[in-house]
């Protein structure tokens, strides 16, 4: 297959990233895609850090740092300065995690999206406030371990669905992507990239250092979220009409969660709960995709 | 252009004429009127602007934050609660070093729910690296607007102007309106040194490890110091071309008084009528206005008040624990100077109680009566309080 990824760089080497991240790598396709006419908006979060302190930078666009739970605003702000100026060629985007996104920073975003702010938002989820020490977030996953659910006080609640909550605000597009399918994510960002209104964009970024993987696990435990139907892709257009870009291969979630260090107390019977979850989550998307004949 | 119309749309008038190219806010009694006539040029075309109608103050400042960085004027305006709302980006935008003007009308906090004047809430924003100045009238709202944005521009620190609720924000007054080209003239258009740019790629706000972080709040703090005297060459150039000038302080009547009043915002108006009652019955009476809060005119507050007896200060806003703040901050200005005025500190006016004549005349017989004062916050105009406190 031939690839799609451009052979420009605007990431530099250096970043400050653990090894195996996968918000870094995440990062570097989507610039690929995106381009240097960009400008990037980043609330709190790892990014903060791998980005590089002053007076270096890891981006070869332009950056600015912001408060936490602004990240939607802020780049509502810069567009709005952009359209004054007449300048409608720069795309501009939010880089946040899934604290600055799912919790945080969620106000900020329903706002901004509420009122099809033109942005690219991105939700690079590695499922925890990683930055400060894996802290449970709302997007956690159910039966994760983290340093605030901590032993038999694993989250025992599930993760919050961002992408409804997105689409049911009828922006112009919402995908998910993943950093093991690079092919699919690019696509994603050229369409995003041509789309006029707020495109949200939900990355699946695995942290080796919070999920207690070997950091050359990275990319295979993204895949194996999505193989077993955990994070599946999907677009929906118009908050109605879904697709979902990749049919999995059914594998059983036991195969995602064993090799992560962050799931080790989970029994047996716990992942049969967890396999029920999952299963219902799919057949779900599966009717809304049929509904609108989404399935490929 | 004369016209008779409200405080807020004295600010409106200004952010019309200062071609304001971003607003965003979110509405709160009693700064409403404001964003209302703003929304009302934006939707007619008589300003070019994009208005974002956010979901919430601390959004609408953000917003700004945005667009300042890339290299545009912005306005936002809020009171109270909403003001406490923006407190952390408050720090962001002055530590950004953005130009961000806004008008901020004081109003009480919460609880008890109360939408009337009062100070406390512009005034626990001091340490946020805003510049504050206090306008008396409708017209000096404006005015101040208009310069608010040149000084802002030159010294790359954000402006808060400040006015009285109701008493200034739904109070009509003849205000004159400068022509279009009378304020181009004051005020340049917006060229920020730095600015977001696709074509020179630089990071904005990243993390500063402590071997730069207190350069740069050094930084601002010397940006302070040159606002002092900057303002003076903004409001000569003001007066060269709209023939009005305010001083980051007004003294009236100081040079021969014993005790002076020291006031901020509408109340001064109130204290000009008393100071002249009093003149007629031949007591040495003064006034000090404060119009800059921050950075605070110490040095000019010395000049004009040393060799006075007495000077009795009026808050309508309070510090807990402590006193009222303007107080505070003049106690602190005269200490290390030998010989300086006792300090008076009256706490009148909270919650938008009526400060009359009468209280200030009340407060002026009281100074003239103790040598020092007997408690350092006088309460003014109290009802009966249980002072009674659970022992604990």
């Amino acid at each position: 297959m031939k690839s799609n990824l451009a052979e420009s760089e605007l990431m530099y080497s250096g970043h400050t990233g653990c090894p195996g991240c996968g918000a870094t790598i995440a990062m570097r396709f989507f610039l690929k895609a995106l381009g240097h006419e960009t400008m990037m908006v980043i609330p709190a979060c790892c990014w903060t850090v791998i980005a590089g302190p002053y007076p270096q930078s890891t981006l070869q666009v332009p950056i600015i740092h912001t408060a936490f739970e602004t990240g939607a605003a802020v780049a509502s702000g810069v567009r709005a300065a952009l359209d004054i100026k007449g300048d409608t060629k720069t795309t501009v985007v939010t880089w946040a995690g899934d604290g600055g996104t799912f919790d945080i920073g969620f106000q900020a975003l329903s706002g901004a999206v509420e009122r099809n702010e033109d942005i690219i938002y991105v939700c690079y989820d590695n499922e925890a406030y990683m930055n400060t020490g894996v802290q449970r977030s709302s997007s956690t996953p159910y039966g994760a371990w983290t340093s605030t659910t901590p032993g038999n006080a694993w989250k025992k609640i599930a993760k919050k669905n961002i992408m409804e909550i997105m689409a049911a605000h009828r922006i112009p597009y919402t995908a998910t992507a993943s950093i093991a399918f690079p092919e699919d994510l690019v696509k994603k960002v050229e369409k995003a990239k041509h789309i006029k209104g707020t495109r949200f964009l939900h990355i699946f970024a695995s942290c080796p250092t919070g999920w207690q993987i070997p950091s050359e696990m990275s990319i295979k435990i993204a895949r194996l979220a999505v193989q077993t139907n955990i994070f599946p892709l999907y677009e929906v257009e118009d908050g109605v009409r879904y697709t979902i870009n990749y049919m999995p291969k059914r594998y059983l979630v036991n195969e995602y969660f064993r090799p992560q260090g962050r799931f080790k107390h989970l029994t047996d019977e716990d992942l049969q709960v967890i396999q029920g979850m999952v299963n219902e989550n799919w057949e779900l998307l599966l009717r809304k995709a049929n509904n609108t004949k989404g399935v490929i | 252009m004369k016209r008779v119309l409200e405080g807020s749309q004295a600010v409106a008038e200004a952010v019309r004429l200062a071609k304001v190219q971003v607003v965003s806010a979110y509405p709160i009694t009693p700064q409403t009127h404001i964003v209302e006539y703003i929304s009302e040029y934006c939707a007619t075309g008589k300003m070019e602007a994009k208005f974002l109608r956010v979901e919430s103050e601390h959004s609408a400042m953000a917003v700004l934050i945005g667009a300042a960085t890339a290299g545009v004027r912005t306005f936002t305006s809020t009171s109270s609660q909403g003001l406490a709302l923006m407190h952390e980006l408050l720090h962001w935008a002055a530590g950004a070093r953005l130009p961000v003007v806004m008008a901020e009308v004081n109003r009480a906090l919460a609880p008890a729910w109360n939408v009337w004047t009062d100070q406390t809430d512009s005034l626990s924003q001091r340490d946020t690296g805003w510049i504050q100045l206090y306008c008396e009238d409708s017209q000096e709202v404006l005015d101040t607007t208009l310069q608010a944005f040149r000084i802002a521009e030159s010294v790359n620190l954000p402006v808060m102007v400040v006015l009285d609720a109701f008493y200034l924000s739904h109070t009509y007054e003849s205000v004159d309106i400068p022509d279009q080209e009378e304020v181009d003239q004051f005020l340049p258009s917006f060229h920020p040194k730095f600015q977001m740019d696709a074509k020179n790629p630089c990071a904005f706000n990243q993390l500063a490890p402590p071997g730069v972080y207190m350069e740069m709040r050094y930084n601002m703090h010397s940006a302070m110091e040159q606002t002092l005297n900057y303002f003076g060459k903004v409001e000569d150039e003001f007066n060269r071309v709209l023939g009005r000038r305010y001083g980051a302080v007004e003294a009236v009547q100081c040079e021969d008084a014993e005790i002076i009043f020291i006031t901020s915002g509408t109340v001064t108006s109130t204290c000009r009528y008393v100071i002249e009652k009093l003149r007629k019955q031949e007591e040495k009476v003064g006034l000090l206005k404060i119009k800059m809060f921050r950075p605070f005119p110490v040095d000019a507050i010395r000049r004009l008040i040393s060799s006075v007896k007495k000077a009795a200060v009026i808050d309508r806003n309070f510090s807990f624990g402590a006193s009222g703040i303007f107080a505070q901050e003049v106690r602190a200005s005269l200490c290390n100077i030998p010989q300086h005025p006792v300090v008076f500190g009256y706490v009148v006016g909270l919650g938008g109680r009526d400060i009359t004549p009468e209280v200030l005349e009340d407060i002026y017989w009281h100074t003239k009566k103790n040598e020092i004062p007997e408690q350092e916050n006088q309460w003014i105009g109290l009802r009966e309080v249980d002072h009674e406190i659970e022992s604990c």
